[in-house]
């Protein structure tokens, strides 16, 4: 254990904390000006119960050690028992048991915050809070656990995810899709909503998300050594590959250089290279970059045409993108892990499972969850509240 | 030559807007407002009680017509892009225009619109 990796982790762990409030500000700028503030509002409301939830129990289903098995942690960990901020724990010899917790407590946090997406414009707060606590204990913390727990499935089987392609963005996308199903679309969906409110916001929000990245794929090195600096590397070019990609298709098809294709394209290539930042080669990352962006593209541009309102498009941002990076993931490691070009075929194979039991789990009980809390507690404002906003209906506040 | 003064719902202005293009009428001018009509606002129900949001956006979309257009075929359009059937969508006040100048050349008359 050394100073060295504490203090890097812990920036790390900031970092990947700002990108919350970033992510505010990119959906918020995509949306009608009378539901920004709400928008912030679910994100900020997304630390605090994530927090609040991960501290409880969150933090022990997903890393304590195995209980039913490999498919969920035990409760060693609830309440930070056990939890020590002096000595190392299971998951890295190199840092304390609590700088491991609390950086992996951001990344909950964003994944809990990616989802927001189906929900914008229309769902009460508090079914919007009542959902996210729910579904961290349910959907995040079990396939956590999968992928990185000690005894996970997943990881037993060999499933290489560097910093959470599956378990942040395919499980984020593949939820909000089906969220979106119960939810249903926002009225007057898709001609009365017109344009983003405010593409400033969107690209302060994408560079801030750009930022906390480098913190959420370096870290996950989980050692302020040369795998963190490749994974900040990778991060780096995929992004601009995505970015620069997505912006020529969007050029070719409208005549219009438009900012906000650049921007989600830089999101889709961060999305991407997530699970393959520290197994691959820097020339690689390029390649994975700008493969999504045409994978992406072509999710998005669907999905738009169809009548499913994932209002925010993390579907076809972070499912799609990230389910690309996986299996991108099985073809190109090459450093720490063998992939397919490093003559290791059956990668590949493992991380289709590890693809498809996220993306079926995630899909599925969020679905389910969704549909219950629409039964019971119900879901969405009435249409009074709606067509005023809920910066005023929910939140009592307004621009 | 007449003036109409419309306000409608913000949402609605693209619908508006294709529909009056196709018709024909070119210049017009948008501002965007805040008001009620004769409901004063949208009554809600928070926690404390109702409540009403008084100051509702709207769209103010002016435009002169000259002789030649069809005042009542302009407003037939205008209502069926701005209509939804519910209390808030708005209102169209007509009015008469004595003069028209355009300020480049200082041409007059409706010949300019």
């Amino acid at each position: 254990m050394a100073e060295a990796d504490t203090a890097f982790l812990l920036i790390c762990s900031v970092l990947v904390f700002i990108m919350t409030p970033g992510l505010a500000l990119f959906y918020g700028g995509l949306l009608r000006k009378k539901n920004i503030i709400s928008m912030f509002a679910m994100c900020f409301v997304a630390i605090a119960v994530v927090g609040v939830v991960w501290f409880l129990l969150g933090y022990s289903l997903a890393f304590s050690p195995n209980f039913l098995g490999g498919f969920i942690g035990g409760l060693n960990f609830a309440s930070m028992a056990n939890v020590s901020f002096m000595n190392p724990g299971i998951y890295s010899p190199a840092i304390q048991d609590m700088v491991y917790m609390i950086f992996q407590l951001m990344f909950a946090v964003i994944t809990a915050a990616i989802i927001a997406s189906p929900f914008v414009e229309r769902v009460k707060f508090s079914s919007f809070i009542v959902f996210i606590a729910l579904w961290v204990l349910l959907v995040y913390a079990p396939i956590a656990h999968w992928v990185w727990g000690d005894g996970g499935w997943l990881k037993g089987l060999g499933a290489l995810d560097f910093a959470g392609g599956t378990v942040v963005h395919v499980n984020a996308g593949f939820s909000a899709l089906a969220i979106a199903l119960v939810i249903k679309q926002r009225r007057g969906y898709p001609k009365d909503l017109g344009e983003p409110s405010n593409i400033p916001y969107v690209l302060l929000g994408t560079g801030l998300l750009w930022l906390g990245w480098f913190g959420f794929n370096g870290g996950s090195s989980l050692q302020a050594n040369g795998i963190a600096a490749l994974a900040m590397v990778n991060t780096m070019f995929s992004a601009c590959a995505a970015g620069f990609v997505w912006l020529i298709l969007f050029w070719i098809k409208t005549g219009k250089a438009s900012t906000l294709a650049l921007a989600t394209g830089i999101l889709a290539g961060l999305v991407a290279v997530t699970p393959a930042a520290g197994f691959v080669e820097p020339w690689e990352a390029v390649v994975i970059g700008m493969c999504v962006s045409v994978i992406c593209f072509v999710a998005l541009n669907l999905r738009s045409k169809s009548r499913v309102d994932e209002s925010l498009d993390a579907w076809s941002v972070h499912g799609v993108g990230g389910l690309w990076g996986a299996l991108a993931t099985g073809i190109f490691a090459s450093i720490g892990a063998a992939g397919l070009i490093a003559g290791n075929p059956g990668q590949i194979l493992i991380q289709l499972i590890d693809i498809l039991a996220t993306m079926g789990y995630a899909f599925g009980v969020s679905f389910g969850l969704a549909w219950v809390l629409k039964k019971t507690i119900g879901l969405r404002v009435n249409p009074d509240e709606e067509y005023i906003g809920l910066d005023i209906s929910q939140h009592g506040e307004k621009l | 030559m007449k003036k109409l003064e419309c306000y409608i719902r913000p949402e609605k202005l693209e619908q508006v807007k294709k529909g009056l293009f196709d018709l024909g009428v070119r210049g017009m001018t948008i501002t965007e407002v805040k008001g009620h009509g004769t409901q004063r606002g949208i009554k809600l129900m928070g926690r404390g009680g109702e409540y009403c949001v008084e100051w509702i956006d709207k769209i103010r979309l002016e435009m002169v017509l000259n002789e030649k257009q069809d005042v009542e075929e302009v407003i037939e359009i205008i209502m069926e892009n701005a209509v939804t059937g519910n209390p808030g969508d708005g209102k169209i006040f007509i009015m008469p225009v004595e003069d028209a100048i355009r300020i480049r050349t200082g041409e007059r008359g409706e010949s300019i619109l």
